[in-house]
């Protein structure tokens, strides 16, 4: 067991289904959509073996697999988990393999959308499991271009055109990444400058002292780079539309996961690497995500487009994030991950949710829906679920990580936290007017003929709810692996962030 | 002295082949013509295999008028390669829409020995004369299409600018033989390093930078490039764009960062200011272009825009990531080029709205298409990736503003070459008939992706070959 790359299967095992369909005959429909549920079911698998056999005792990355690959700039192929990566890889499994089932009904040029969803997915994987920045780039931009081709082929035009929303999308993600690009230039030359010795992991070039005024501004590129990813506000506007305008696979993974790479690489990376940087601009980063959390929510207020509703909640939720991750402290940090673990399954249930009522209304405009309950009882109980957990109902997996960020940050930002409590109840209002719209309600006679979703259409609603039940009611079974990851994190650089920040 | 003609192996094999195929036009009947292309690829095959084979023979000829090292022999491996491929690409075009098969290709390896001097030109006459070689064959190859007046127009505009530049070039090379009486490229860093630098000397410094920034079409000598590359046969452009770009860099390299170390700091703010407008004006004026020959144009001369970055710190690491980038770049414009060329063959338009459904008519050419200019706007896993990564990591400490620009001006070029995915990949064909893609250009083709996608994956390789390329350069100087 301890040779064998597990990693590396669960990462390549999407690919080789995307290089299984480009034999397999365009037209053959459910083959191609069987072979890509099996390829993600694979990862889904292994990804699930892990969590359990992660000794979260020991803590720290595990299941390391090595190889030199690029000597002249100390480019490792290096892959592990910890605790925070962990959480992570498993949602974008969840969600790759539900998102294939949601997509059961995509019948137009099947094979190339699931070679590039395939794709997609093996991309956003990867990015959680480097351990070397290189690699890491490496990955993280090859999501890009199959989530542009996805949008403006299998994309629908509602207020803005899918065109525009896969450009707008594709911009925002490569200007960010190209600062990003800038800053991670930027420490690899200065580490090789201070240290001699060419090294691209991670870990390594957490070791290095930056100096602080260095650490300040590049912390800064990284920010605007993980930011923008990550929807902070103000650079937050791809998303509702990008959303809005994106397949429903592609929301899921979008929404559910790529979003949280900017989170993730936020902690796991820009902190980790730049702990007196991110001190610096922390009260930054709380202050935009407070706003962010009301703006957007203020925002989803107003939308009467199920998508633009869950898209600017989504805006929303990552303002809470941001606030657990400034807070700098172990509770705050361990409720930011979890958030985003709990957010990416009820953001993925809520698209899926969202993309069989539009398939089977052709409508997303909340006026124009009305008592869907009584025709589609289980899409019904979908759509409920999900709209809970956004707001954050105990019991349910978002609330002990809502909870935690705000225990965490209320010590540092009380003002500010008060405020992300506050938006709560906005999000309670706009949740359950979209919920009473379109579920509640006298019956309405057009929807008669609808038929609920069954098979595997049923799929998300089962995995993703079922996921979303258990992780409330045991909370531990995602805080412990998270506080195994994030204590050991928090521990290497807390004796840099006594340093004060900008205000 | 006793001269070791050995070290000349590769261009005495060049002007052999050159020769010999402009003889076997003259005695074969015209039907068995259209056989020099494979033999041209086999006997460039053939001196690229002796190249290789003499990597480690390194040496100066008649004072260093000529230098062999590992550096300029690098260069011609890639001009080489470039030959190679463009060769491969053009048969079909060349027996369809030119004629000339032996003027051709024959021409073409000239060109190609015209670039094999400059890489070895070890002083000033040696440079000027391999860059004339270089013009005067690409000058009748543009202008080969006579019937075309589109090509006719390209070669008259390419002979007087090329022309004009010469001039310019040649007057920034005389005032600098005149200050320090030589023209010898290692004696000139040995007078200059340490002294001061006359107006006189910045004046021939600028007329430099003019004319070889009108060779590698660096902005805002760039004018000539699109029309050019618009109306040349389609691989002359590849050519053109890969070969000639690379060669020019050649003489760049031996000129600034040989000849003009000890005045760096006069001319690395210039080259690097150089170098930004290039990036920001070519990817910008690509982006309206609705030919898809005048947008790689443009896009090419952004490319120059990022090789030029590596030139600014003259170091060992720049030159490096100047090689490295010059092979990838090859197998990206050759690729990307081939399939406009083979595109042209079969339905005479270059524009960009007629690529619709491109991915349905050949996938081969949309998948290549995709890759080559996936790999210039330097998304990862390509080639294009790992260049800019070493490029512009010189750089960073000192001019950060340039790697800012550079960058986000290679995102916003995604903007541009995605243009043409969608194009290829999302519209229905307006006419669904197939485009069929010969042997030869089909192992182009396969040859371009698989050495971007190789590079991009695996850079290890050609990064240990391009830094013992480039520390040879620094060991002679």
């Amino acid at each position: 067991m301890n040779n064998f790359p597990v990693l590396s299967v669960i990462l390549f095992a999407p690919v080789a289904g995307a290089l299984l369909l480009v034999f397999i005959p365009p037209d053959e429909n459910k083959l191609i959509k069987a072979v890509a549920a099996t390829a993600t079911f694979v990862s889904l698998a292994l990804t699930l073996y892990l969590y359990l056999l992660y000794d979260k005792s020991v803590g720290g990355l595990q299941f390391v697999e090595r190889i030199p690959w690029i000597r002249d700039l100390g480019v490792t192929y290096f892959l592990g988990v910890d605790g925070i990566s962990l959480p992570m890889l498993l949602l974008i499994s969840l969600i790759g393999f539900t998102a294939i089932f949601a997509s059961w009904n995509v019948n137009m040029r099947p094979r190339e959308f699931f070679i590039l969803f395939l794709t997609l997915v093996t991309g956003v994987m990867g990015t959680f499991v480097a351990q070397d920045l290189f690699i890491f780039l490496l990955f993280y931009e090859v999501v890009v271009i199959p989530i542009y081709i996805m949008v403006v082929i299998w994309g629908s035009s509602k207020r803005v055109t899918k065109e525009y929303a896969g450009m707008k999308l594709t911009i925002y993600l490569l200007i960010g990444s190209a600062f990003l690009l800038v800053a991670v230039i930027a420490v690899f030359m200065q580490a090789l400058a201070i240290t001699g010795t060419p090294d691209f992991s991670i870990y390594g070039l957490a070791q290095v002292a930056f100096p602080a005024a260095f650490q300040r501004w590049t912390f800064a590129f990284m920010l605007f780079g993980f930011g923008s990813l990550l929807s902070m506000w103000p650079f937050h506007s791809w998303s509702p539309d990008g959303y809005a305008g994106a397949p429903t696979a592609v929301s899921m993974v979008h929404a559910g996961v790529l979003k949280k790479i900017g989170g993730y690489g936020l902690i796991r990376i820009a902190l980790y690497v730049l702990p007196v940087g991110a001190a610096y601009w922390a009260p930054v980063i709380a202050v935009l995500g407070v706003a962010g959390a009301a703006y957007a929510a203020f925002g989803a207020l107003a939308q009467k487009d199920l998508k633009y509703i869950v898209g600017y909640s989504s805006v929303s939720h990552m303002g809470y994030v941001l606030l657990g991750i400034a807070s700098l402290n172990v509770i705050g940090i361990n409720g930011a991950v979890a958030n985003m673990f709990a957010h990416g399954i009820m953001a993925a249930l809520f698209f899926s949710t969202i993309g069989f009522v539009y398939e089977k209304t052709h409508t997303r405009w909340v006026p124009d829906m009305g008592g869907l309950f009584q025709q589609m009882p289980r899409v019904g109980v979908a759509f409920v679920l999900a709209g809970l957990a956004s707001l954050g109902l105990p019991g349910l997996i978002s609330f002990v990580p809502e909870f935690t960020i705000f225990l965490g940050s209320f010590g540092r930002y009380g003002g500010l936290s008060v405020v992300a409590i506050a938006t709560i109840v906005v999000t309670a209002l706009f949740v359950l007017r979209a919920v009473a719209n379109t579920l509640y309600g006298p019956r309405r006679e057009e929807y008669d003929h609808l038929t609920d979703i069954r098979g595997p259409e049923m799929v998300p609603l089962v995995v993703l709810g079922g996921v979303m039940v258990l992780g409330g009611l045991v909370p531990s079974l995602l805080f412990d692996m998270i506080n195994s990851g994030v204590a050991p994190l928090m521990a290497s650089v807390t004796h840099t962030l006594q340093i004060g920040g900008l205000f | 002295m006793a001269v070791d003609w050995s070290l000349m192996n590769l261009e005495i094999a060049t002007a052999v082949l050159g020769l010999g195929l402009l003889l076997l036009g003259l005695i074969i009947p015209h039907s068995a013509r259209r056989g020099l292309g494979w033999l041209t690829v086999l006997g460039l095959a053939g001196i690229l295999a002796l190249s290789v084979g003499a990597w480690s023979h390194q040496g100066m000829l008649y004072n260093g008028m000529y230098i062999v090292d590992n550096y300029s022999t690098f260069f011609k491996e890639v001009f080489l390669t470039a030959a190679i491929l463009v060769t491969m690409g053009s048969m079909r075009y060349v027996d369809e829409q030119v004629g000339y098969q032996a003027e051709y290709y024959g021409i073409l390896v000239f060109a190609l020995l015209g670039m094999m001097v400059m890489a070895s030109a070890g002083d000033f006459i040696t440079l000027y004369l391999g860059l004339e070689l270089m013009t005067i064959a690409f000058i009748i190859l543009v202008a080969l299409r006579k019937t075309d007046g589109k090509s006719v127009e390209a070669g008259l505009k390419y002979v007087l600018l090329a022309g004009l530049s010469s001039a310019v070039l040649l007057y920034g090379l005389s005032l600098i033989y005149g200050l320090t009486g030589t023209v010898n490229i290692i004696q000139i860093a040995f007078l200059l390093a340490g002294g001061s630098v006359s107006s006189v000397l910045i004046l021939g410094l600028v007329m430099l930078v003019a004319g070889v920034g009108f060779k590698i079409s660096a902005v805002p000598f760039h004018m000539w490039a699109p029309d050019v590359y618009e109306g040349a046969p389609t691989p002359i452009t590849a050519f053109l764009g890969a070969g000639s770009k690379a060669a020019s860099f050649a003489i760049v390299l031996r000129l600034f960062v040989a000849g003009f170390s000890g005045i760096w700091q006069d001319w690395a703010l210039l080259v690097a200011i150089l170098a930004a407008i290039t990036i920001v004006v070519g990817n910008l004026v690509a982006i309206p272009q609705t030919n898809i020959k005048r947008m790689l144009a443009y896009s090419s001369v952004a490319q120059a825009g990022y090789i030029l970055v590596g030139v600014v710190t003259a170091s060992p690491a720049g030159l490096k990531a100047v090689l490295f980038y010059a092979l990838l770049y090859v197998f990206a414009t050759v690729g990307a080029f081939t399939v406009v060329g083979n595109f042209f063959a079969q339905t005479g338009s270059d524009e960009i709205r007629d690529y619709a459904g491109l991915s349905q008519r050949s996938p081969l050419s949309a998948a290549m298409m995709l890759i080559a200019m996936l790999s210039m706007a330097g998304i990862p896993p390509l080639a294009g990736f790992a260049g800019k990564l070493y490029l512009f990591a010189t750089v960073v400490q000192g001019y950060l503003w340039l790697v800012i620009i550079g960058l986000v001006m290679s995102m916003v070029s995604v903007y541009y070459y995605l243009r043409v995915t969608l194009v290829m990949y999302r519209d229905e064909p307006l006419d669904p008939a197939p485009i069929t893609v010969s042997f030869p250009v089909a192992l182009t083709m396969i040859i371009a992706m698989i050495a971007t996608l190789v590079i991009g994956f695996y850079p290890g390789p050609l990064a240990n070959i391009t830094d013992v390329a480039a520390r040879s350069f620094f060991v002679l100087h």
